[in-house]
């Protein structure tokens, strides 16, 4: 216990890190799933063909792998971070981004027909029917499951500790070596900070998912 | 192919998007074109670093390649064996009728999902003081169990009430009704999920490489390390294309899975889809979130 408390502030500088790296790639990873789901549903047939394969591809990688490319291969081939922050953000926010995308699509395909025909119908182009009608009643299905993303999102950023970042797991992996006889006590405090992060996101989804059920 | 998305398309947006899609693939071969330029100026295919897979040395490369694989699906398969009895008790327990028992697992549960893999494998490594490949294991078989039990007690609920009342009226007891009439359909139901689930399970193996275990990724660290820095590409990119292939083969056989389940449903409702079509306009919220409910990993 008392290794804990003497190190509150590495788990406090960890968690900070933890939920900036969630954050950072958590919005880019939504933007750039989003932009991929329209792609995917795009009249562009290469449009289409890149998404699919890129998503098929970063979903069916291990995101340890992902991060070996970006933290140890890259800066071999002299692409050199000058924080290994940007590696991981990279790493996170290009593999999130597929689950995204498919969430989207998904969410896309939950919209009733009668919408985007109705759109169609009075002259909206195919931005259009997305832009104003479809994405945005697409959003409220949606949200759980991108929810459930953003929670697995920032039980992945614990990759990064294991890539020269230290966020939470990093510091775990440092302190447990710095207090080998109180590693249950120091293991436990990582994971509690954890638990601080994905149980409320978790509580969230759940409301959010019974808010929406309701209202359909 | 058709879509409600858009109209279908005349001569002249068949035109247009023929251009758009020879722009883009241009586009993209350019940048591959200027990628594998860079590549090549440092000499990254040049015939002597690829050598390790065809030359003299090519036996031990291969051999220590297979014993990354090898020990990769080993991890896999004990972990998703022991990880699917346990998800099935868990889940019992889950929707156990005893306050007492529900509450106690349901927190258990909440704990599991909410925590990294890895750092259950760290901590299994470390407190336990077990060997890299129990770690391994028993990481991936605690939160891979969780995210079973979730999807099976998704699977019943989904079902209709009519199923549990009918086993109850006929004089099963409530323990009976569960492991007769529901847990099959709910394991029928959601087998997509159950699926999918396992190649996540598979794909978290590679997190072994980070506890020390010596799985396909850490093997290629070792080889890398062995032949020196200018391997490390090639080493990579066979690597990471050999856990990408099996990755996607599980992948197929999951759709494949899907889609057969999908022609003969049980219960009379249509079951949950991993992969709507296009717009096909199905509109179940609920089936759909039951379905999007466990994480990805």
């Amino acid at each position: 216990m008392d290794a804990v408390i003497a190190s509150l502030p590495q788990y406090w500088d960890g968690f900070l890190r933890t939920l900036y790296l969630s954050v950072i790639s958590g919005i880019i990873a939504l933007i750039v799933g989003t932009i991929l789901a329209a792609m995917r549903v795009s009249p562009v047939a290469a449009l289409r063909g890149f998404s699919t394969f890129y998503v098929e591809v970063a979903r069916n990688t291990p995101l340890t792998i992902i991060f070996f490319f970006a933290a140890i291969v890259l800066p071999r081939l002299g692409v050199k971070f000058e924080q290994f922050e940007v590696a991981a953000i990279i790493a996170l926010s290009s593999y999130t981004a597929a689950f995204i995308a498919e969430a989207v699509r998904s969410g896309v395909n939950s919209v009733p027909v009668g919408q985007a025909e109705a759109a169609r119908s009075i002259g909206m182009t195919f931005i259009q029917v997305l832009g104003f009608i479809v994405l945005p009643q697409a959003v409220r299905t949606v949200i759980p499951p991108l929810i459930n993303i953003l929670i697995a999102l920032v039980k992945n950023s614990s990759v990064a500790g294991a890539f020269f970042v230290l966020e939470l797991f990093g510091y775990g992996r440092q302190l447990s070596n710095d207090y080998g006889d109180q590693v249950l006590w120091i293991l436990l405090g990582v994971a509690f900070f954890y638990l601080l992060i994905t149980v409320p996101l978790g509580l969230l989804a759940h409301f959010v998912e019974r808010k929406v059920a309701i209202a359909r | 192919m058709t879509s409600v998305l858009y109209d279908v398309p005349g001569p002249k947006a068949r035109l247009y998007s023929l251009i758009g899609s020879a722009v883009g693939i241009l586009l993209i071969v350019g940048i591959l074109a200027i990628a594998v330029a860079t590549l090549a100026q440092q000499g990254i295919f040049d015939a002597e670093r690829w050598e390790i897979f065809y030359g003299p040395m090519a036996p031990d490369v291969w051999s220590l390649i297979g014993q990354g694989i090898l020990s990769t699906l080993a991890a896999a398969a004990v972990a998703a064996i022991i990880a699917f009895p346990l998800g099935i008790a868990l889940c019992l327990l889950r929707i156990s009728l005893i306050p007492w028992i529900r509450i106690p697992t349901q927190v258990v549960l909440e704990f599991l999902r909410g925590m990294p893999v890895v750092l259950m494998m760290l901590f299994v490594l470390l407190v336990f003081a077990t060997g890299q490949f129990q770690a391994v294991v028993v990481g991936l078989v605690l939160y891979n169990a969780a995210i079973f039990a979730e999807i099976l007690r998704a699977g019943i609920q989904s079902l209709p009430k009519g199923q549990r009342e009918a086993g109850l009226a006929i004089g099963l007891r409530s323990f009976q009704s569960r492991m007769s009439i529901e847990f099959p359909q709910a394991v029928r139901r959601m087998l997509p999920s159950l699926v999918a689930q396992l190649v996540v399970l598979l794909k978290d193996t590679s997190l072994g490489y980070i506890v020390g275990y010596e799985e396909l990724l850490r093997k290629i660290q070792i080889m890398a390390d062995f032949l020196g820095p200018n391997f490390l590409f090639p080493a990579f990119f066979v690597g990471a294309a050999i856990y990408i292939l099996i990755n996607l083969s599980v992948s197929r056989i999951a759709i494949w899975i899907e889609r057969r389940g999908s022609k003969k449903t049980a219960g009379g409702v249509a079951a949950p889809s991993l992969r709507t079509g296009l717009m096909v306009g199905g509109n179940d919220p609920i089936a759909k979130d039951s379905v999007e409910g466990p994480e990805k990993k």
